[in-house]
């Protein structure tokens, strides 16, 4: 067993470079000769372009070059696209408009790319884009999600009758008419999934260079999937063809979702960079951020639950609205559909569901996947239905899901989820444990003495990593195949690269995906070095994000160590002159059964490239072997997180006192990265529950649009976390891994809000529960208690 | 086109540049010390904290010029790879990072902090102090472990020079 192994918390090898500042992020790269790209951005949220004057700003000091949408057209740079085909209810293809790099004669949200501006020095490039006068015609806006699809509303797209992007459903809606007409108990809520951004602390940056000598590009970018990247610049946007495409991902500042996306910036940088024959830089300040990154969640939803006298759940009915913003991002269509309705059985054994899912544009920044992407807002609506449904029955809400939760598996629930494995109430019982549930009625007595209320919230959630196999997601809908590659190359001394198509950007993969060949290789975890992020090195993968790197990059790795192992226990073989089924491996060493034989996996390595000793017509010199492993099956984490809050009713101040969180994650490879994972999760469901609150004024400004602005958690707002563990391994992968990435961002909401209006005794409270929200409502407890 | 002169991890450097010229600019900029970081344009974020005569600073709200003459100390003199700081080995040891963006302006408060309320750091006291520094990947939770550990760390190692 190596120290270095699967299971140990190895402490991670990449923080070395990021202690000492020596991090190379894309901001950090300087090219020679190189401009600075600055954006023109639209101050309205839906304007006609009658004109671009740029004189003045071309003559100015430093100015290289102003382009604006239709130099991009006249080189037929094609625009941004959209990767998920969604089909409305009525089979027909979901309505999108088109959505070009720079404006052409029409920007549909503030921020909106008009102009770039390229300039020797980024002040003298900012400067220049002073003096660029766009003559806007403005024209009403379609801004808030539940007015946007009425016939008064302005039009954003002609494609999109009503603002209508899709009206998509999943479900067995007779089935559910049914359940809801012979259930003993309904339960019904409406409510906001607050919009949230994502603010990776790295903002996006872009620097691109065209090499005239190879004909060749080469994009240095904050990306969580490279080869994706390079994929849609060269197949969609025609940039290059990918042999002459370089796209590099370094290390990347926090991803979050918000940099899986192929965005306006790094196709007008690619391009212009040849455009002008220099090297073109560009990196967001914070506020270009807030409006041009794309946003999260925005969901308006009603969801209905029928009981049976026992408090059995017989069926789900969801109706939501879900904002896409401005125009259709990388994978917005899938969110609010293929990502949210499958997840919405929860934990529970239910009968049938139907949910019906809204697409709807709107003059806001465009929405799309965002740490859970989909399942935070499915766990959200089975979770808040759950709590009030057993607190509406006067059922203990730990009771009521123990007698909901699903035992037998492999279980098929009524919105295509296959869920292969699980131990629910075996985290449930961990959870009221290690919450001290006992206790709590106690600690509420205390709080009650002085003055305070508190409460106890649940989310026992589920969520669905690695999303696989590829012919099902592509039969959904999905251009593309969700599988991972692995390359080991194994030196002639014994050292090992590793090629992951995942890319890290905080998740810690040179330190895990080195454990697993550590492992299964028998050699110090000095000896493997992991190689991601660069399209030159590695031949193609998909990227990190749904919390898939380990199922699927990791099992992938290990797909790939077969290889090695059968090639070079055939070399060993011969050079043993034993049989080939004679020889073992276990911890580094062949060993010859039944001899004292054996060699070293390094004195293997090096007989492969000297080929000396074995016959190189049946034997290929050299070790180095690849795998594309496409999984056969989602994998589907699990857990109980509970909140425990105090609130001060005078301030209407929160305090999150307690958090459990009980999470069956399978295998682990290193549960303190694991753990960490849990932490940074938790901490974004705390801040989209208590603190984010996006705000778009009538007219469409983003008024929420910096950090003296939009509350991003700070230290002081949260609690440490209580972390544990149940492991049920996944049976679908050869690591038994499940995925850690979302989880807590996935459970948090949920057990926050219930604890919430546990403790203010109604459920009448909007995320982010602020405390002047939590005031408000402390004041509408006491007008309904006065009422009653 | 100005003149600034500034004593930069131990080293004195002197430059010509623009009056609007901002301290991180210098150091990222023209020295090529890039383990500072810029997370924001309202100092909020603390990616960029250095310090400057000893204090912290967020050098994306300081001008260069403001700086003539004076000492500053980035995340590059703290420690190097083969002699990591005790504060950089704690951040290691309890995994206090993630994607490592905010990580030197958080050791550098974290350095400060040492500095101004000493080796014994509770746990209220390391959250309340991070008011100006944001992580969005950790949570904080190992963060204000590594802190607490490093500043007795740091404790530890200055006993060990006494004796």
């Amino acid at each position: 067993m190596s120290e270095t192994g699967i299971g140990k918390p190895v402490r991670r090898r990449e923080d070395i470079r990021f202690i000492t500042g020596n991090g190379r992020y894309t901001a950090d790269i300087n090219r020679p000769g190189q401009v600075y790209a600055v954006f023109v951005r639209s101050p309205h949220a839906h304007a006609r372009i009658r004109n671009i004057e740029t004189t003045a700003a071309i003559a100015a000091p430093g100015v290289a070059g102003i382009f604006t949408g239709k130099d991009l057209e006249a080189d037929r740079i094609g625009k941004l696209i959209c990767g998920w085909m969604i089909h409305s209810k009525d089979g027909s293809p979901m309505n999108m408009g088109a959505h070009p790099a720079l404006a052409l004669d029409r920007v549909r949200y503030a921020g909106d790319h008009v102009a770039v501006v390229l300039a020797d020095s980024v002040e003298q490039a900012k400067d220049a884009a002073e003096l660029i006068a766009v003559d806007y015609e403005p024209l009403p806006a379609a801004v808030h999600l539940t007015e946007a699809q009425a016939a008064s509303q302005p039009q954003i797209h002609e494609e999109a009758p009503n603002n209508t992007v899709y009206q998509w459903h999943l479900g067995d809606k007779a089935a559910v008419d049914a359940a809801f007409a012979r259930a003993a108990h309904r339960t019904r809520l409406e409510f906001t999934n607050n919009r949230l951004i994502p603010n990776a602390i790295e903002p996006r940056a872009a620097v691109a260079e065209y090499d005239a000598a190879s004909g060749g590009y080469t994009l240095y970018t904050t990306s969580q999937n490279p080869h994706v990247t390079r994929l849609v610049l060269s197949a969609f946007i025609g940039i290059a063809p990918e042999n002459r495409l370089r796209v590099v991902a370094p290390d990347v500042g926090g991803g979050f979702g918000s940099k899986i996306f192929i965005y306006a910036e790094e196709v007008v940088c690619t391009w212009a960079a040849r455009k002008i024959g220099r090297p073109v830089k560009w990196v967001a300040d914070r506020s270009e951020s807030f409006v041009a990154d794309a946003h999260g969640r925005d969901h308006h939803t009603v969801a209905q639950a029928a009981m049976d006298a026992e408090g059995k759940i017989l069926g789900l009915r969801v109706r939501t609205k879900a904002n896409l913003g401005a125009y259709l991002s990388t994978f917005a269509s899938s969110v609010p559909t293929y990502l949210y309705a499958p997840l919405l059985s929860g934990q529970y054994d239910v009968p049938a569901i139907y949910c019906e899912v809204d697409g709807v544009y709107t003059n806001t920044t465009p929405v799309d996947a965002y740490r859970g992407a989909g399942r935070p807002e499915a766990t959200f609506v089975i979770e808040r239905l759950v709590e009030v449904a057993a607190r509406e029955m006067g059922i203990d809400p730990a009771e009521f899901r123990m007698r909901n939760f699903i035992r037998k598996f492999p279980h098929q629930t009524p919105v295509l989820s296959n869920y292969d494995v699980g131990n629910y109430p075996a985290c449930m019982k961990v959870a009221l444990e290690s919450a001290d549930h006992a206790g709590f009625a106690e600690r509420k007595r205390t709080s009650t003495a002085k003055g305070k209320l508190r409460g106890l919230g649940f989310s026992a959630y589920i969520e669905a990593c690695g999303i696989a196999p590829s012919t099902a997601i592509g039969a959904l809908g999905a251009g593309v195949g969700l599988w991972e590659s692995a390359e080991i190359r194994v030196n002639a001394t014994g050292t090992v690269e590793v090629l992951t198509g995942t890319h890290a950007h905080g998740q810690g993969h040179e330190t895990t995906l080195a454990q697993i060949v550590s492992e299964r290789l028998g050699i110090p975890i000095d000896q493997v070095s992991v190689i991601h992020g660069d399209t030159d090195k590695v031949q193609m993968g998909m990227g990190t994000y749904g919390s898939r790197s380990a199922a699927v990059g990791g099992s992938a790795v290990v797909r790939a160590l077969d290889k090695v192992v059968l090639k070079a226990t055939r070399i060993a073989a011969r050079c043993m002159e034993v049989p080939e089924d004679s020889v073992e491996f276990t911890d580094g060493v062949f060993s010859a059964r039944g001899t004292n034989r054996t060699m070293k996996f390094a004195e293997v390595a090096l007989q492969a490239y000297l080929a000396h000793k074995f016959d190189t017509a049946e034997i290929e010199p050299g070790l180095k072997e690849s795998a594309f492993y496409d999984p056969t099956n989602f994998t589907f984490p699990s857990g109980v997180h509970i909140a425990e809050v105090e609130i001060d009713p005078e301030t209407g101040n929160t305090r999150v006192e307690r958090w459990t969180a009980v999470d069956d994650f399978g295998n682990l490879i290193n549960p303190m990265i694991v753990e960490g994972q849990v932490h940074g999760g938790i901490a974004q469901g705390i801040g989209q529950a208590l603190l984010e609150r996006t705000v778009y004024d009538d007219t469409g400004q983003l008024l929420t649009a910096s950090y003296m602005d939009y509350c991003m958690p700070r230290a002081s707002d949260l609690p440490s976390f209580d972390v544990a563990m149940t492991n049920t391994p996944c049976p679908s992968n050869p690591l038994g891994v499940k995925g850690c990435g979302e989880a807590g961002a996935i459970a948090a909401p949920a057990a926050l809000i219930n604890a919430i209006t546990n403790a203010l005794g109604h459920e009448d409270i909007e995320m982010p529960a602020t405390p002047g929200a939590v005031w408000r409502a402390v004041a509408l407890r006491a007008e309904k208690r006065a009422a009653e | 086109m100005t003149a600034v002169s500034v004593t930069v991890n131990g080293k004195t450097v002197s430059a010509e540049i623009e009056p609007r010229t901002l301290l991180v600019q210098l150091l990222r900029d023209r020295l090529g010390l890039t383990g500072t970081h810029v997370g924001c344009d309202t100092s909020q974020c603390g990616a960029c904290v250095v310090h400057v005569n000893g204090k912290a600073v967020k050098s994306c709200t300081m001008l260069a010029l403001s700086c003539d003459g004076a000492k500053v100390t980035t995340i590059e003199g703290i420690g190097s790879p083969e002699m990591l700081h005790p504060m950089q080995r704690a951040f290691q040891d309890h995994h206090g990072l993630q994607c490592g963006f905010c990580t030197p302006g958080m050791i550098m408060s974290a350095l400060d902090l040492v500095t101004r309320k000493g080796m014994k750091l509770d746990e209220s006291t390391i959250r309340k102090e991070l008011e100006g520094n944001l992580c969005r990947c950790t949570g904080y939770h190992n963060i204000v472990k590594a802190i607490g550990a490093g500043a007795q760390a740091m404790g530890a190692a200055e006993l060990q020079a006494a004796e």
